[in-house]
């Protein structure tokens, strides 16, 4: 920590900022934990699904309050945990005025760390329909951008032949403290016959995993999380790496395997370790990455080649072998692909071009994937990290941090298990319904959210 | 009934110059990171071991419980009980024998054998008359009794007494003793550099062909053996002063082991647990045997391991031909050449009591990864590093194949074994 980075923290500092505006970040609420105010559900236009789903979490629900006279605003007489609004059936301008009316005392009265999810229909017929679909959205992100204290916004594209055991994973994520991070996002969930069952704490017992650049940072946090939710851990990471990736591996109950992922047999190899252990790969996270900045007049062909390599066409690579049915240990039918995009490669960054197109590669490899995996039930996804809190960002000079940790709706960084939260999210297997998505975990980023 | 005993695999530290990389790190410290790698790998977190067996070669009076106390301090059940055993250089080989008889007997069915040595961390002891005058101070009853014991004390005996690589009976250093050896055998300085050389170029092409990954875990920030030099050659070690055997002595520092700092472990397994582990399973100790010499009397000190050969080869009825592969430890390396040399030679075998000469071999399968000359020896890692290392490759060329270890040892000791292919 530099001397700058003291002051601003010190007691003085801290009373310096919060006289110039600076506030001090609110606590998120993390892991699986529930909103501790009730639960309020608005089926706007009848729809049921969202209804549905809460009762397979065992959530009891509450009816909203409605802003509906004129004079008075109404509110709730106390905090409230969470709104979500079933807007499945919503397809018209006039319509919105009901989201509204439901949203208005929600967001007045929302706890710190409560959550705003609306469901939406993603198809819709008529240019008006289509229209109330894309306000939607803007409305998510608004709402995202006004709730304080750690409250989040999220949108849910739910397919209409989808079901509540469809949906089940998805809102029990968004509900508990592992979307901690996510923030005014949307994605679509489909309809992947899920039988109606609860959630579940452990959901990936017995399974095994491989992360890859597992050893620290983000991929340590994702092979404990993962763990934490009953995953074997294959830990891969390059061989220089191996004292930490050791400790990850001891720490999670899991295997270390020590592999440059750019070699041609990498793929063979994690196979290999993995059938030799007698059983096969449920999911695979590919997360290691390297970053090589330099603005693009200054990117020569290795800089570019390499970032390229290891952070997008290395798993590619392994996947073509691991997906082959005819490789003993690849990827089961029903298994999980997950990447790991970032928020850099969605909106562009400075100084970052070959690391931007390795990026939002991954983000286009996993919805071209996705539809050819669907006949094996394996889902492909990615999430986009933000401003993560890592040994990595840790480097970067402190004012420069500061602004970066603040340049989201949260006012902060995100913690590797937040990553991690997202990732185990997608890897449920009750998510089968989520396919070809990103989710970004970025505090809803000013930039590329 | 007798099981067999197999290698599952290994893991060591990278090896270092005493006062290296790894100089902050005591035995301790090494083992237990020999110990954790194994357990990463092979995924044994919280996994219940039959018993570790290692050792150290320089031990601290308050390592007195080395490896069960590594054990405690690994990722491995706290109730995986350990013994410390040491045989000079021999011990990790030993170890790796004494782990797979227990489980040929049926005593246990998964064992880790292993060794460290840190010659930066040896144990510094101070002189006789201090320790004796301290003792009787402790003693003492009065004060004054207490100082008269202490005022015994001598400015010289304060001087702390590092410990030294001499044979107690000749007073002679190892090298010492080997540049004997090799006088005597007529080894060239040439042929002991090709040896160093080779080496070095061996294993420096088994760390790039990634021959190392799942036998090596790197440790405080060191990933590859820090004593190797890939781009050493005959000519280049020509130009060392010899250090051993006089002004016209042909042993340098290129041909001799540096003082290394590290751990290795082995893990071995009976067949059966190994399979229903899902572990792999590379090789099976086939026999060992353990031999000395009377170097008090004359005998070349390090030879010890030719008549342990001989033994067991002739117990076995196997003779050099039935070997893939052949790994002799790199004391020095002409304790290499003299080796061969005596394996060679009908009078000095049949001297020991064999048949006769056990015969030569193929030097292209002898170290074939390289040895202690280019990868360092911290003393009792040795054997444990070699094990694995050996099943390994035995593995890579089938089922069958066969390989035999020999490790010369300090007090004219000598232990072989045979590995073969499962």
């Amino acid at each position: 920590m530099g001397v700058l980075e003291k002051a601003f923290y010190s007691p003085a500092g801290k009373a310096l900022s919060a006289k110039a505006g600076l506030k001090e970040p609110p606590r998120l609420r993390r892991g699986r934990t529930w909103p501790q105010g009730a639960i309020v559900l608005a089926s706007l236009g009848g729809g049921t699904v969202a209804a549905d789903a809460l009762s397979l979490l065992g959530r009891a629900t509450e009816a909203p309050v409605v802003d509906d006279q004129p004079d008075t605003p109404a509110g709730y007489g106390s905090r409230i945990g969470a709104l979500v609004v079933d807007a499945t059936e919503l397809t018209t301008i006039a319509g919105l005025e009901d989201l509204r009316a439901v949203l208005r005392p929600a967001v007045r009265a929302i706890e710190p760390s409560g959550r705003i999810v609306i469901l939406a229909r993603a198809e819709q017929d008529g240019w008006e329909a289509k229209a109330v679909t894309r306000a939607l959205d803007g409305i998510n992100r608004t709402v995202g951008k006004e709730l304080r204290k750690g409250a989040t916004a999220t949108l849910l594209y739910v397919d209409a032949d989808a079901a509540s055991g469809d949906l089940v994973s998805t809102l029990g994520f968004v509900l508990q403290g592992r979307s901690a991070f996510v923030d005014g996002q949307a994605w679509r969930v489909s309809a992947a016959a899920q039988r109606p069952q609860a959630m579940e704490d452990r959901p990936l017992d017995g399974r095994v995993i491989v992360v890859t650049g597992a050893a620290r940072g983000i991929g340590a946090a994702i092979a404990r999380t993962l763990a934490r939710d009953g995953a074997s851990i294959v830990a891969v990471d390059i061989p220089p790496a191996g004292e930490s990736l050791a400790a990850v591996a001891n720490e999670v109950g899991g295997t270390a395997l020590q592999l440059d992922i750019t070699a041609a047999d990498a793929g063979a190899t994690i196979a290999a370790h993995v059938a030799g252990r007698g059983e096969s790969i449920y999911g695979i996270v590919h997360n290691a990455g390297i970053t090589r900045d330099k603005m693009l007049v200054n990117t020569d062909a290795s800089r570019w080649g390499s970032v390229l390599d290891v952070n997008l066409a290395a798993q590619i690579r392994m996947n073509e072998v691991l997906l082959d049915p005819t490789t003993p240990g690849g990827i089961t039918d029903g298994g999980r692909i997950v990447g790991i995009a970032s928020t850099s490669g969605l909106a562009g960054n400075k100084g970052q071009t070959n690391y931007a197109a390795s990026k939002a590669g991954v983000a286009g490899l996993v919805a071209a994937m996705a539809p050819d995996l669907a006949s094996r039930s394996i889902t492909t996804n990615a999430v986009a990290p933000g401003f993560i809190e890592t040994d990595m960002t840790a480097r970067i000079p402190f004012v420069q941090r500061e602004v970066f940790r603040r340049s989201n709706s949260l006012s902060q960084g995100g913690h590797p298990e937040d990553v991690a939260e997202a990732i185990g999210y997608l890897l449920d297997p009750r998510s089968q319904g989520v396919t070809g998505q990103v989710v970004r975990v970025c505090g809803q980023n000013l930039v590329g959210a | 009934m007798t099981h067999n005993a197999v290698v599952v695999g290994g893991n060591r530290t990278p090896f270092a110059k005493a006062g290296g990389p790894l100089a902050q790190a005591s035995n301790h410290d090494l083992l237990t990171a020999a110990l954790d790698g194994l357990v990463a790998r092979y995924g044994l977190a919280g996994t219940r071991i039959g018993e570790v067996a290692a050792g150290a070669v320089l031990k601290h009076p308050k390592d007195f419980n080395l490896t069960r106390e590594a054990v405690l301090s690994s990722a491995l059940d706290p109730s995986t009980p350990a013994c410390d055993l040491q045989q000079a250089c021999g011990t990790g080989l030993e170890a790796t024998v004494y782990v797979a008889n227990k489980i040929a007997l049926g005593q246990i069915d998964s064992g880790i054998a292993g060794g460290t040595d840190s010659t930066s961390d040896a144990p510094i002891t101070v002189s006789d008359p201090l320790r004796r005058a301290l003792l009787a101070a402790n003693a003492a009853k009065t004060a004054p009794q207490r100082l008269k014991a202490l005022s015994r004390i001598r400015p010289a005996h304060l001087k702390p007494q590092a410990p030294s690589v001499t044979e107690p009976r000749t007073g002679l250093s190892m090298g010492e003793h080997q540049a004997l050896t090799t006088e005597r055998w007529g080894i060239s300085r040439e042929d002991q550099d090709e040896i160093a050389a080779a080496s070095h170029h061996k294993l420096a092409a088994a760390w790039d062909d990634g021959f190392f990954d799942d036998l090596v875990t790197p440790y405080l920030g060191l990933a590859r053996d820090a004593i190797l030099r890939a781009d050493t050659s005959v000519e280049k070690l020509a130009k060392l002063r010899p250090v051993f055997g006089g002004p016209g002595g042909t042993m340098t520092a290129g041909n001799s082991t540096a003082l290394s700092d590290g751990a290795a472990t082995s893990l071995l397994a009976s067949e059966d647990w190994a399979r229903e582990h899902h572990l792999p399973v590379l090789a099976k100790v086939v026999d060992a045997e353990v031999a000395a010499v009377d170097h008090p009397g004359g005998d070349d000190l390090l030879l010890g391991p030719v008549a342990a050969a001989g033994r067991m080869l002739a117990r076995r009825g196997l003779t050099l031909d039935d070997f893939a592969l052949i790994e002799i430890h790199e004391a020095f390396a002409s304790t290499v050449l003299t080796t061969l040399e005596a394996w060679k030679s009908d009078e000095y075998c049949r001297s020991l009591g064999l048949d006769g000469a056990l015969g030569t071999i193929d030097r292209s399968i002898l170290n074939v990864t390289g040895s202690s000359l280019a990868a360092g020896h911290p003393f009792a890692a040795t054997g444990a590093r070699i094990v694995p290392t050996l099943a390994k490759l035995l593995h890579q060329r089938g089922p069958g194949s066969k390989g035999l270890i020999s490790m010369c040892a300090a007090g004219g000791q000598g232990v072989v074994a045979i590995l073969e292919a499962v």
